[in-house]
Protein backbone atom coordinates (compact mmCIF):
# COMPACT_ATOMS: atom_id res chain seq x y z
CA UNK A 1 0.00 0.00 0.00
CA UNK A 2 3.00 2.25 -0.32
CA UNK A 3 3.18 4.94 -2.92
CA UNK A 4 4.63 3.49 -6.08
CA UNK A 5 4.29 6.41 -8.42
CA UNK A 6 5.01 10.00 -7.67
CA UNK A 7 1.83 12.01 -7.81
CA UNK A 8 2.85 13.80 -10.97
CA UNK A 9 3.71 10.59 -12.81
CA UNK A 10 0.44 8.99 -11.78
CA UNK A 11 -1.55 11.95 -13.08
CA UNK A 12 0.28 11.92 -16.42
CA UNK A 13 -0.21 8.18 -16.91
CA UNK A 14 -3.83 8.41 -15.82
CA UNK A 15 -4.40 11.20 -18.30
CA UNK A 16 -2.86 9.25 -21.17
CA UNK A 17 -4.98 6.24 -20.25
CA UNK A 18 -8.11 8.38 -20.21
CA UNK A 19 -7.42 9.83 -23.64
CA UNK A 20 -6.87 6.36 -25.08
CA UNK A 21 -10.13 5.15 -23.52
CA UNK A 22 -12.00 8.11 -24.94
CA UNK A 23 -10.73 7.75 -28.52
CA UNK A 24 -11.13 3.96 -28.72
CA UNK A 25 -14.50 4.03 -30.53
CA UNK A 26 -13.06 6.31 -33.23
CA UNK A 27 -10.92 3.56 -34.72
CA UNK A 28 -11.90 0.25 -33.15
CA UNK A 29 -14.55 -1.97 -34.75
CA UNK A 30 -17.90 -2.30 -33.07
CA UNK A 31 -17.16 -5.66 -31.49
CA UNK A 32 -14.15 -4.30 -29.59
CA UNK A 33 -16.07 -1.29 -28.39
CA UNK A 34 -18.65 -3.69 -26.99
CA UNK A 35 -15.90 -5.82 -25.47
CA UNK A 36 -14.23 -2.88 -23.74
CA UNK A 37 -17.61 -1.74 -22.40
CA UNK A 38 -18.05 -5.18 -20.86
CA UNK A 39 -14.54 -5.07 -19.43
CA UNK A 40 -15.21 -1.68 -17.88
CA UNK A 41 -18.45 -2.62 -16.20
CA UNK A 42 -17.13 -5.99 -15.06
CA UNK A 43 -14.06 -4.21 -13.72
CA UNK A 44 -16.38 -1.90 -11.81
CA UNK A 45 -18.16 -4.97 -10.45
CA UNK A 46 -14.88 -6.59 -9.38
CA UNK A 47 -13.67 -3.36 -7.79
CA UNK A 48 -16.89 -3.09 -5.80
CA UNK A 49 -16.37 -6.66 -4.59
CA UNK A 50 -12.84 -5.79 -3.60
CA UNK A 51 -14.05 -3.04 -1.25
CA UNK A 52 -15.46 -5.72 1.00
CA UNK A 53 -13.04 -8.52 0.05
CA UNK A 54 -9.61 -6.92 -0.17
CA UNK A 55 -10.18 -3.87 2.01
CA UNK A 56 -12.85 -5.21 4.34
CA UNK A 57 -11.67 -8.80 4.69
CA UNK A 58 -15.25 -10.02 4.38
CA UNK A 59 -15.71 -13.26 2.46
CA UNK A 60 -18.30 -11.98 0.03
CA UNK A 61 -18.76 -15.19 -1.94
CA UNK A 62 -21.94 -14.26 -3.75
CA UNK A 63 -21.40 -10.77 -5.07
CA UNK A 64 -23.03 -11.45 -8.44
CA UNK A 65 -26.45 -11.53 -6.84
CA UNK A 66 -26.30 -7.76 -6.29
CA UNK A 67 -25.11 -7.24 -9.85
CA UNK A 68 -27.96 -9.36 -11.24
CA UNK A 69 -30.51 -7.76 -8.93
CA UNK A 70 -29.44 -4.31 -10.13
CA UNK A 71 -29.66 -5.37 -13.77
CA UNK A 72 -33.06 -7.03 -13.35
CA UNK A 73 -34.45 -4.09 -11.37
CA UNK A 74 -33.32 -1.70 -14.09
CA UNK A 75 -34.71 -3.80 -16.92
CA UNK A 76 -38.03 -4.53 -15.19
CA UNK A 77 -38.49 -0.91 -14.19
CA UNK A 78 -37.97 0.20 -17.78
CA UNK A 79 -40.26 -2.44 -19.27
CA UNK A 80 -43.05 -2.70 -16.71
CA UNK A 81 -43.43 0.82 -15.37
CA UNK A 82 -43.76 2.77 -18.58
CA UNK A 83 -42.01 5.68 -16.88
CA UNK A 84 -38.86 7.29 -18.19
CA UNK A 85 -36.04 4.73 -18.62
CA UNK A 86 -33.68 6.92 -16.60
CA UNK A 87 -35.68 6.00 -13.52
CA UNK A 88 -34.60 2.41 -14.09
CA UNK A 89 -30.95 3.38 -13.63
CA UNK A 90 -31.85 4.85 -10.27
CA UNK A 91 -33.96 1.91 -9.15
CA UNK A 92 -31.34 -0.71 -10.13
CA UNK A 93 -28.65 0.32 -7.64
CA UNK A 94 -31.28 1.06 -4.98
CA UNK A 95 -32.68 -2.46 -5.19
CA UNK A 96 -29.13 -3.79 -4.87
CA UNK A 97 -28.63 -1.62 -1.78
CA UNK A 98 -31.84 -2.93 -0.27
CA UNK A 99 -30.91 -6.53 -1.02
CA UNK A 100 -27.40 -6.13 0.40
CA UNK A 101 -28.88 -4.51 3.51
CA UNK A 102 -31.28 -7.39 4.08
CA UNK A 103 -28.76 -10.12 3.28
CA UNK A 104 -26.11 -8.25 5.24
CA UNK A 105 -28.20 -8.02 8.40
CA UNK A 106 -28.88 -11.75 8.22
CA UNK A 107 -25.33 -12.87 7.35
CA UNK A 108 -23.19 -10.40 9.30
CA UNK A 109 -23.61 -12.23 12.61
CA UNK A 110 -21.51 -15.01 11.11
CA UNK A 111 -17.84 -14.53 10.40
CA UNK A 112 -15.31 -15.55 7.80
CA UNK A 113 -16.19 -18.68 5.80
CA UNK A 114 -19.57 -19.12 7.49
CA UNK A 115 -20.55 -15.69 6.27
CA UNK A 116 -19.62 -16.65 2.72
CA UNK A 117 -21.40 -20.00 2.79
CA UNK A 118 -24.57 -18.47 4.19
CA UNK A 119 -24.45 -15.71 1.62
CA UNK A 120 -24.18 -18.26 -1.19
CA UNK A 121 -27.28 -20.05 0.05
CA UNK A 122 -29.31 -16.85 0.43
CA UNK A 123 -28.10 -15.62 -2.95
CA UNK A 124 -29.05 -18.89 -4.59
CA UNK A 125 -32.52 -18.39 -3.18
CA UNK A 126 -32.74 -15.07 -5.01
CA UNK A 127 -31.41 -16.76 -8.15
CA UNK A 128 -34.03 -19.53 -8.07
CA UNK A 129 -36.81 -16.99 -7.66
CA UNK A 130 -35.61 -15.10 -10.72
CA UNK A 131 -35.07 -18.34 -12.60
CA UNK A 132 -38.55 -19.72 -11.93
CA UNK A 133 -40.80 -16.69 -11.94
CA UNK A 134 -41.63 -16.77 -15.64
CA UNK A 135 -44.50 -14.32 -15.54
CA UNK A 136 -42.43 -11.57 -13.98
CA UNK A 137 -38.74 -12.08 -14.76
CA UNK A 138 -39.01 -14.14 -17.93
CA UNK A 139 -37.49 -17.16 -16.21
CA UNK A 140 -34.46 -18.74 -17.84
CA UNK A 141 -35.11 -16.80 -21.04
CA UNK A 142 -34.34 -13.55 -19.30
CA UNK A 143 -35.42 -10.25 -20.83
CA UNK A 144 -34.32 -9.17 -24.27
CA UNK A 145 -34.42 -5.89 -26.11
CA UNK A 146 -34.79 -3.54 -23.18
CA UNK A 147 -35.71 -0.17 -24.71
CA UNK A 148 -33.21 2.56 -23.87
CA UNK A 149 -33.22 6.33 -24.18
CA UNK A 150 -32.04 7.29 -27.68
CA UNK A 151 -28.99 9.11 -26.40
CA UNK A 152 -27.38 5.89 -25.08
CA UNK A 153 -28.85 3.33 -27.47
CA UNK A 154 -26.01 3.08 -30.01
CA UNK A 155 -22.96 0.95 -29.13
CA UNK A 156 -20.67 3.97 -29.16
CA UNK A 157 -22.85 6.11 -26.93
CA UNK A 158 -23.42 3.13 -24.63
CA UNK A 159 -19.64 2.84 -24.44
CA UNK A 160 -19.21 6.47 -23.46
CA UNK A 161 -22.02 6.23 -20.93
CA UNK A 162 -20.40 3.14 -19.39
CA UNK A 163 -16.98 4.76 -19.41
CA UNK A 164 -18.12 7.92 -17.67
CA UNK A 165 -20.23 6.16 -15.04
CA UNK A 166 -17.44 3.65 -14.37
CA UNK A 167 -14.86 6.39 -13.96
CA UNK A 168 -17.08 8.33 -11.56
CA UNK A 169 -17.84 5.18 -9.55
CA UNK A 170 -14.20 4.17 -9.38
CA UNK A 171 -13.27 7.66 -8.24
CA UNK A 172 -15.92 7.63 -5.48
CA UNK A 173 -14.80 4.18 -4.32
CA UNK A 174 -11.22 5.40 -4.23
CA UNK A 175 -12.28 8.34 -2.07
CA UNK A 176 -14.10 5.97 0.27
CA UNK A 177 -11.04 3.73 0.64
CA UNK A 178 -8.94 6.76 1.53
CA UNK A 179 -11.50 8.14 3.99
CA UNK A 180 -11.57 7.48 7.74
CA UNK A 181 -14.21 4.86 7.03
CA UNK A 182 -11.78 3.18 4.63
CA UNK A 183 -9.05 3.25 7.29
CA UNK A 184 -11.37 1.73 9.86
CA UNK A 185 -12.43 -0.91 7.36
CA UNK A 186 -8.82 -1.91 6.73
CA UNK A 187 -8.26 -2.05 10.45
CA UNK A 188 -11.22 -4.38 10.78
CA UNK A 189 -9.81 -6.55 7.99
CA UNK A 190 -6.47 -6.83 9.73
CA UNK A 191 -7.81 -7.37 13.22
CA UNK A 192 -11.49 -7.24 14.15
CA UNK A 193 -10.92 -7.87 17.85
CA UNK A 194 -8.50 -5.00 18.17
CA UNK A 195 -10.79 -2.71 16.15
CA UNK A 196 -13.60 -3.37 18.58
CA UNK A 197 -11.16 -2.69 21.42
CA UNK A 198 -10.31 0.79 20.13
CA UNK A 199 -13.95 1.78 19.94
CA UNK A 200 -15.14 0.70 16.49
CA UNK A 201 -18.51 -0.95 16.09
CA UNK A 202 -17.22 -3.68 13.78
CA UNK A 203 -20.50 -5.20 12.60
CA UNK A 204 -22.04 -1.86 11.64
CA UNK A 205 -18.98 -0.78 9.70
CA UNK A 206 -18.99 -4.10 7.87
CA UNK A 207 -22.67 -3.68 7.09
CA UNK A 208 -22.09 -0.24 5.59
CA UNK A 209 -19.23 -1.68 3.52
CA UNK A 210 -21.56 -4.39 2.22
CA UNK A 211 -24.14 -1.78 1.28
CA UNK A 212 -21.57 0.34 -0.55
CA UNK A 213 -20.32 -2.70 -2.45
CA UNK A 214 -23.90 -3.68 -3.28
CA UNK A 215 -24.62 -0.20 -4.57
CA UNK A 216 -21.73 -0.20 -7.03
CA UNK A 217 -22.49 -3.76 -8.09
CA UNK A 218 -26.01 -2.53 -8.85
CA UNK A 219 -24.59 0.26 -10.98
CA UNK A 220 -22.51 -2.30 -12.88
CA UNK A 221 -25.71 -4.32 -13.41
CA UNK A 222 -27.54 -1.29 -14.80
CA UNK A 223 -24.63 -0.61 -17.13
CA UNK A 224 -24.86 -4.15 -18.45
CA UNK A 225 -28.45 -3.43 -19.46
CA UNK A 226 -27.21 -0.39 -21.33
CA UNK A 227 -24.43 -2.25 -23.14
CA UNK A 228 -26.18 -5.54 -23.84
CA UNK A 229 -29.90 -4.67 -23.77
CA UNK A 230 -30.57 -7.99 -22.04
CA UNK A 231 -30.70 -9.58 -18.62
CA UNK A 232 -30.60 -13.29 -17.86
CA UNK A 233 -30.55 -15.45 -14.70
CA UNK A 234 -26.88 -16.40 -15.10
CA UNK A 235 -26.06 -12.87 -14.01
CA UNK A 236 -26.89 -13.82 -10.45
CA UNK A 237 -25.69 -17.41 -10.52
CA UNK A 238 -22.90 -18.27 -8.09
CA UNK A 239 -20.41 -19.26 -10.81
CA UNK A 240 -20.26 -15.62 -11.86
CA UNK A 241 -19.51 -14.68 -8.25
CA UNK A 242 -16.61 -17.09 -8.35
CA UNK A 243 -15.41 -15.53 -11.56
CA UNK A 244 -15.35 -12.02 -10.08
CA UNK A 245 -13.61 -13.36 -7.01
CA UNK A 246 -10.93 -14.81 -9.27
CA UNK A 247 -10.63 -11.44 -11.04
CA UNK A 248 -9.80 -9.82 -7.69
CA UNK A 249 -7.22 -12.46 -6.79
CA UNK A 250 -5.70 -12.51 -10.26
CA UNK A 251 -5.39 -8.75 -10.59
CA UNK A 252 -4.33 -8.19 -6.99
CA UNK A 253 -6.78 -7.71 -4.17
CA UNK A 254 -4.57 -5.38 -2.18
CA UNK A 255 -4.18 -3.01 -5.13
CA UNK A 256 -7.03 -0.65 -5.81
CA UNK A 257 -7.01 -1.17 -9.59
CA UNK A 258 -6.03 -4.84 -9.39
CA UNK A 259 -9.59 -6.16 -9.86
CA UNK A 260 -9.98 -3.95 -12.93
CA UNK A 261 -6.91 -5.55 -14.49
CA UNK A 262 -8.11 -8.99 -13.43
CA UNK A 263 -11.45 -8.37 -15.12
CA UNK A 264 -9.68 -7.34 -18.33
CA UNK A 265 -7.46 -10.43 -18.32
CA UNK A 266 -10.29 -12.87 -17.70
CA UNK A 267 -12.69 -11.37 -20.21
CA UNK A 268 -10.02 -11.21 -22.91
CA UNK A 269 -9.06 -14.81 -22.16
CA UNK A 270 -12.65 -15.94 -22.32
CA UNK A 271 -13.26 -14.10 -25.58
CA UNK A 272 -10.15 -15.14 -27.44
CA UNK A 273 -9.21 -18.52 -25.97
CA UNK A 274 -12.74 -19.81 -26.35
CA UNK A 275 -12.46 -19.35 -30.13
CA UNK A 276 -9.76 -22.05 -30.09
CA UNK A 277 -11.16 -24.39 -27.48
CA UNK A 278 -14.30 -24.69 -25.46
CA UNK A 279 -12.17 -25.55 -22.43
CA UNK A 280 -11.00 -22.01 -21.83
CA UNK A 281 -11.48 -22.47 -18.10
CA UNK A 282 -8.64 -25.00 -18.24
CA UNK A 283 -6.33 -22.21 -19.37
CA UNK A 284 -7.73 -20.02 -16.61
CA UNK A 285 -7.10 -22.78 -14.05
CA UNK A 286 -3.47 -23.17 -15.06
CA UNK A 287 -3.00 -19.41 -15.07
CA UNK A 288 -4.55 -19.20 -11.63
CA UNK A 289 -2.14 -21.82 -10.30
CA UNK A 290 0.81 -19.82 -11.57
CA UNK A 291 -0.56 -16.69 -9.98
CA UNK A 292 -0.99 -18.41 -6.62
CA UNK A 293 2.55 -19.81 -6.72
CA UNK A 294 4.46 -16.91 -8.18
CA UNK A 295 2.35 -13.77 -7.75
CA UNK A 296 0.60 -14.06 -4.40
CA UNK A 297 -0.33 -10.37 -4.56
CA UNK A 298 -1.79 -10.66 -8.05
CA UNK A 299 -0.56 -9.28 -11.34
CA UNK A 300 -0.86 -5.61 -10.42
CA UNK A 301 0.56 -6.32 -6.97
CA UNK A 302 3.60 -7.83 -8.69
CA UNK A 303 4.03 -4.85 -11.01
CA UNK A 304 3.77 -2.42 -8.09
CA UNK A 305 6.35 -4.43 -6.19
CA UNK A 306 8.79 -4.29 -9.13
CA UNK A 307 8.24 -0.57 -9.62
CA UNK A 308 8.74 0.28 -5.97
CA UNK A 309 11.98 -1.71 -5.90
CA UNK A 310 13.27 0.16 -8.93
CA UNK A 311 12.57 3.60 -7.52
CA UNK B 1 -12.45 4.30 40.03
CA UNK B 2 -12.80 0.63 39.13
CA UNK B 3 -14.28 -2.01 41.39
CA UNK B 4 -14.43 -5.65 40.44
CA UNK B 5 -16.59 -7.73 42.76
CA UNK B 6 -17.01 -11.49 42.81
CA UNK B 7 -16.24 -11.86 39.12
CA UNK B 8 -16.40 -15.45 37.83
CA UNK B 9 -16.08 -17.10 34.45
CA UNK B 10 -15.73 -20.75 33.57
CA UNK B 11 -14.97 -22.42 30.25
CA UNK B 12 -16.42 -25.93 29.94
CA UNK B 13 -16.40 -26.34 33.69
CA UNK B 14 -12.87 -24.98 34.14
CA UNK B 15 -13.04 -21.97 36.44
CA UNK B 16 -10.70 -19.54 34.70
CA UNK B 17 -11.72 -16.68 36.96
CA UNK B 18 -13.35 -17.57 40.23
CA UNK B 19 -14.49 -14.84 42.57
CA UNK B 20 -11.93 -12.19 41.60
CA UNK B 21 -11.99 -8.91 43.48
CA UNK B 22 -10.11 -5.78 42.59
CA UNK B 23 -10.23 -2.16 43.55
CA UNK B 24 -8.35 0.57 41.71
CA UNK B 25 -8.29 4.21 42.81
CA UNK B 26 -7.83 7.13 40.45
CA UNK B 27 -4.19 7.81 39.58
CA UNK B 28 -2.88 4.53 40.94
CA UNK B 29 -0.69 1.96 39.24
CA UNK B 30 -1.98 -1.46 40.22
CA UNK B 31 -0.31 -4.73 39.27
CA UNK B 32 -1.97 -8.10 38.96
CA UNK B 33 0.41 -10.99 39.52
CA UNK B 34 0.01 -14.72 39.66
CA UNK B 35 1.43 -17.88 38.19
CA UNK B 36 0.78 -18.77 34.54
CA UNK B 37 -2.84 -19.72 33.98
CA UNK B 38 -4.02 -17.86 37.05
CA UNK B 39 -6.62 -16.03 34.98
CA UNK B 40 -5.02 -12.61 34.64
CA UNK B 41 -5.69 -12.20 30.93
CA UNK B 42 -9.20 -13.60 31.33
CA UNK B 43 -9.81 -11.01 34.04
CA UNK B 44 -8.73 -8.26 31.62
CA UNK B 45 -10.92 -9.72 28.88
CA UNK B 46 -13.86 -9.66 31.27
CA UNK B 47 -13.27 -6.04 32.26
CA UNK B 48 -12.96 -4.90 28.65
CA UNK B 49 -16.03 -6.80 27.48
CA UNK B 50 -14.36 -9.26 25.11
CA UNK B 51 -15.97 -12.09 27.05
CA UNK B 52 -19.01 -11.98 29.29
CA UNK B 53 -18.73 -13.15 32.91
CA UNK B 54 -20.97 -15.78 34.49
CA UNK B 55 -21.44 -13.67 37.60
CA UNK B 56 -20.07 -10.67 39.43
CA UNK B 57 -19.87 -6.99 38.65
CA UNK B 58 -17.44 -4.47 37.21
CA UNK B 59 -18.16 -0.91 38.32
CA UNK B 60 -16.34 1.87 36.49
CA UNK B 61 -16.88 5.37 37.89
CA UNK B 62 -20.10 4.27 39.58
CA UNK B 63 -21.52 2.54 36.53
CA UNK B 64 -21.86 -1.18 35.90
CA UNK B 65 -20.16 -1.93 32.59
CA UNK B 66 -20.86 -5.67 32.50
CA UNK B 67 -22.61 -6.69 29.31
CA UNK B 68 -21.50 -3.67 27.28
CA UNK B 69 -19.77 -4.47 23.97
CA UNK B 70 -16.02 -3.70 23.84
CA UNK B 71 -16.43 -0.58 21.68
CA UNK B 72 -18.84 0.94 24.21
CA UNK B 73 -16.44 0.22 27.05
CA UNK B 74 -13.63 1.80 25.05
CA UNK B 75 -15.72 4.96 24.66
CA UNK B 76 -15.92 5.16 28.44
CA UNK B 77 -12.17 5.75 28.18
CA UNK B 78 -10.95 2.33 29.20
CA UNK B 79 -8.19 1.19 26.82
CA UNK B 80 -5.99 -1.85 26.82
CA UNK B 81 -2.95 -3.35 25.21
CA UNK B 82 -2.61 -7.04 24.55
CA UNK B 83 -0.12 -9.61 25.76
CA UNK B 84 0.14 -11.21 22.34
CA UNK B 85 0.76 -8.43 19.84
CA UNK B 86 -2.59 -7.46 18.40
CA UNK B 87 -2.19 -4.79 15.73
CA UNK B 88 -3.09 -4.11 12.10
CA UNK B 89 -0.15 -5.79 10.35
CA UNK B 90 -0.74 -4.51 6.81
CA UNK B 91 -0.97 -0.86 7.83
CA UNK B 92 1.74 1.58 8.89
CA UNK B 93 2.55 2.65 12.45
CA UNK B 94 0.86 5.97 11.76
CA UNK B 95 -2.29 4.38 10.35
CA UNK B 96 -2.53 1.93 13.24
CA UNK B 97 -2.54 4.73 15.77
CA UNK B 98 -4.65 7.05 13.63
CA UNK B 99 -7.51 4.56 13.42
CA UNK B 100 -7.71 4.54 17.21
CA UNK B 101 -7.81 8.35 17.27
CA UNK B 102 -10.41 8.45 14.46
CA UNK B 103 -12.55 6.01 16.41
CA UNK B 104 -12.37 8.26 19.46
CA UNK B 105 -13.41 11.29 17.38
CA UNK B 106 -16.26 9.17 16.00
CA UNK B 107 -15.00 9.99 12.51
CA UNK B 108 -15.03 6.44 11.17
CA UNK B 109 -18.36 6.99 9.44
CA UNK B 110 -16.90 9.78 7.34
CA UNK B 111 -16.81 8.53 3.75
CA UNK B 112 -15.33 11.36 1.78
CA UNK B 113 -12.79 13.43 3.73
CA UNK B 114 -9.29 12.10 3.06
CA UNK B 115 -7.94 10.28 6.12
CA UNK B 116 -4.58 11.92 5.79
CA UNK B 117 -6.09 15.26 6.75
CA UNK B 118 -7.84 14.16 9.93
CA UNK B 119 -6.42 13.65 13.41
CA UNK B 120 -2.86 13.97 12.15
CA UNK B 121 -1.65 16.20 14.98
CA UNK B 122 -3.12 14.06 17.73
CA UNK B 123 -1.71 10.90 16.20
CA UNK B 124 1.76 12.37 15.80
CA UNK B 125 1.69 13.62 19.36
CA UNK B 126 0.96 10.12 20.64
CA UNK B 127 3.71 8.64 18.49
CA UNK B 128 6.15 11.24 19.82
CA UNK B 129 5.22 10.54 23.41
CA UNK B 130 5.88 6.81 23.03
CA UNK B 131 8.97 7.33 20.87
CA UNK B 132 7.77 5.78 17.62
CA UNK B 133 7.56 9.00 15.62
CA UNK B 134 10.63 8.30 13.48
CA UNK B 135 9.13 4.94 12.46
CA UNK B 136 5.69 6.24 11.63
CA UNK B 137 5.66 5.23 7.96
CA UNK B 138 6.82 1.66 8.51
CA UNK B 139 4.43 -1.19 7.88
CA UNK B 140 3.85 -2.68 11.31
CA UNK B 141 4.20 -6.28 10.19
CA UNK B 142 7.91 -5.57 9.72
CA UNK B 143 8.61 -3.90 13.09
CA UNK B 144 10.69 -5.49 15.83
CA UNK B 145 8.79 -7.20 18.61
CA UNK B 146 9.65 -4.47 21.10
CA UNK B 147 8.39 -1.72 18.81
CA UNK B 148 5.19 -3.63 18.22
CA UNK B 149 4.60 -3.88 21.96
CA UNK B 150 5.10 -0.11 22.22
CA UNK B 151 2.72 0.37 19.31
CA UNK B 152 0.21 -1.67 21.30
CA UNK B 153 0.38 1.02 23.97
CA UNK B 154 0.23 3.82 21.39
CA UNK B 155 -2.96 2.37 19.95
CA UNK B 156 -4.45 2.12 23.41
CA UNK B 157 -3.54 5.78 23.98
CA UNK B 158 -5.41 6.71 20.80
CA UNK B 159 -8.62 6.36 22.77
CA UNK B 160 -7.40 9.03 25.22
CA UNK B 161 -7.92 6.68 28.17
CA UNK B 162 -8.42 7.56 31.80
CA UNK B 163 -7.93 3.93 32.64
CA UNK B 164 -5.31 1.88 30.86
CA UNK B 165 -4.94 -1.88 31.06
CA UNK B 166 -1.58 -3.32 30.02
CA UNK B 167 -1.30 -7.06 29.63
CA UNK B 168 2.36 -7.98 30.16
CA UNK B 169 3.68 -4.84 28.46
CA UNK B 170 7.33 -5.89 28.55
CA UNK B 171 6.96 -9.57 27.67
CA UNK B 172 9.62 -10.66 25.21
CA UNK B 173 11.44 -7.32 25.19
CA UNK B 174 15.20 -6.89 25.19
CA UNK B 175 16.61 -5.41 28.47
CA UNK B 176 17.04 -1.85 27.18
CA UNK B 177 13.61 -1.94 25.55
CA UNK B 178 12.18 -3.06 28.87
CA UNK B 179 13.65 -0.14 30.76
CA UNK B 180 12.36 2.29 28.12
CA UNK B 181 8.93 0.74 28.39
CA UNK B 182 8.94 1.11 32.17
CA UNK B 183 9.88 4.77 31.82
CA UNK B 184 6.99 5.16 29.40
CA UNK B 185 4.50 3.57 31.80
CA UNK B 186 5.73 5.77 34.63
CA UNK B 187 5.44 8.92 32.53
CA UNK B 188 1.91 8.01 31.42
CA UNK B 189 0.95 7.88 35.05
CA UNK B 190 2.87 10.95 36.17
CA UNK B 191 2.45 13.30 33.20
CA UNK B 192 -1.00 12.38 31.96
CA UNK B 193 -2.49 11.12 35.21
CA UNK B 194 -3.68 7.89 33.61
CA UNK B 195 -4.74 5.17 36.02
CA UNK B 196 -2.94 1.96 35.10
CA UNK B 197 -3.74 -1.69 35.71
CA UNK B 198 -1.13 -4.11 34.45
CA UNK B 199 0.06 -7.64 34.83
CA UNK B 200 3.64 -8.76 34.61
CA UNK B 201 5.82 -11.71 35.45
CA UNK B 202 8.97 -9.76 36.16
CA UNK B 203 8.79 -9.05 39.91
CA UNK B 204 11.43 -6.35 39.68
CA UNK B 205 9.16 -4.34 37.41
CA UNK B 206 6.08 -5.07 39.50
CA UNK B 207 7.61 -3.93 42.77
CA UNK B 208 9.36 -1.07 41.00
CA UNK B 209 6.34 0.74 39.63
CA UNK B 210 3.16 -0.59 41.25
CA UNK B 211 1.49 1.29 44.09
CA UNK B 212 -0.53 -1.75 45.00
CA UNK B 213 -0.59 -5.38 43.96
CA UNK B 214 -3.35 -7.91 43.53
CA UNK B 215 -2.37 -11.58 43.60
CA UNK B 216 -4.39 -14.14 41.69
CA UNK B 217 -4.07 -17.90 42.07
CA UNK B 218 -6.25 -20.35 40.18
CA UNK B 219 -8.71 -17.65 39.24
CA UNK B 220 -9.23 -16.26 42.73
CA UNK B 221 -7.94 -13.13 44.37
CA UNK B 222 -5.92 -14.11 47.40
CA UNK B 223 -4.80 -10.66 48.45
CA UNK B 224 -4.76 -7.07 47.32
CA UNK B 225 -2.44 -4.73 49.17
CA UNK B 226 0.68 -2.63 49.13
CA UNK B 227 3.97 -4.08 47.99
CA UNK B 228 5.11 -4.80 51.55
CA UNK B 229 1.88 -6.47 52.52
CA UNK B 230 2.04 -8.73 49.50
CA UNK B 231 5.74 -9.48 49.84
CA UNK B 232 5.44 -11.19 53.20
CA UNK B 233 2.00 -12.73 52.85
CA UNK B 234 1.95 -16.44 53.62
CA UNK B 235 -0.55 -17.39 50.91
CA UNK B 236 1.51 -15.61 48.26
CA UNK B 237 4.59 -17.45 49.33
CA UNK B 238 2.73 -20.74 49.22
CA UNK B 239 1.62 -20.02 45.70
CA UNK B 240 4.97 -18.85 44.43
CA UNK B 241 7.59 -20.55 46.50
CA UNK B 242 5.87 -23.66 47.69
CA UNK B 243 5.64 -22.52 51.30
CA UNK B 244 9.20 -21.51 52.18
CA UNK B 245 9.61 -18.82 54.81
CA UNK B 246 11.60 -16.36 52.76
CA UNK B 247 9.98 -13.14 51.72
CA UNK B 248 9.52 -12.59 48.01
CA UNK B 249 12.37 -10.40 46.75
Amino acid sequence: MEKVFSRKKAIIWGFIGLIILFIFPLFLPRFYVYLISIILLTGLLATSLNIVLGYGGIFQFHHAVFYGAGAYATALMIIKSGLTPWLGFLVGPLVSVLLSLIMGIICIRLSKLYFGMFQISLGSLVWIIVYRWYSFTGGDDGIHGVPLPDIISSPTSAYYFTLVITLISIFIMYKIIKSPFGSALQGIRDNPVRSEMIGINVKRHQLLALIIAGFFAGIAGSLFVVVDNTVFPDMLFWTLSLEILIMCLLGGWFSFLGPMLGAAIIILLRTFVSTFTSYWTLVLGILMMFVIFFLPNGVLGYIEEKLSKKS
Amino acid sequence: MLQVKGLSKSFDGFKAVNNANLDVQKGEIVAVIGPNGAGKTTLFNLITGIIKPDSGSVIFKGEDIIGLPPYEICRKRISRSFQIVNIFPRLTVFENTQIAVLARFKKTWDLFTPSKKIAVEETEEILKSVGLFDKKDRVTGLLSHGDRKILEIAMALGGNPEFLILDEPTAGMAPEETSKCIELIKSLSEKFGITILFCEHDMEIVFGIANRIMVMVRGSTIIQGTCDEVRCNQAVQDAYLGGSDVCLM
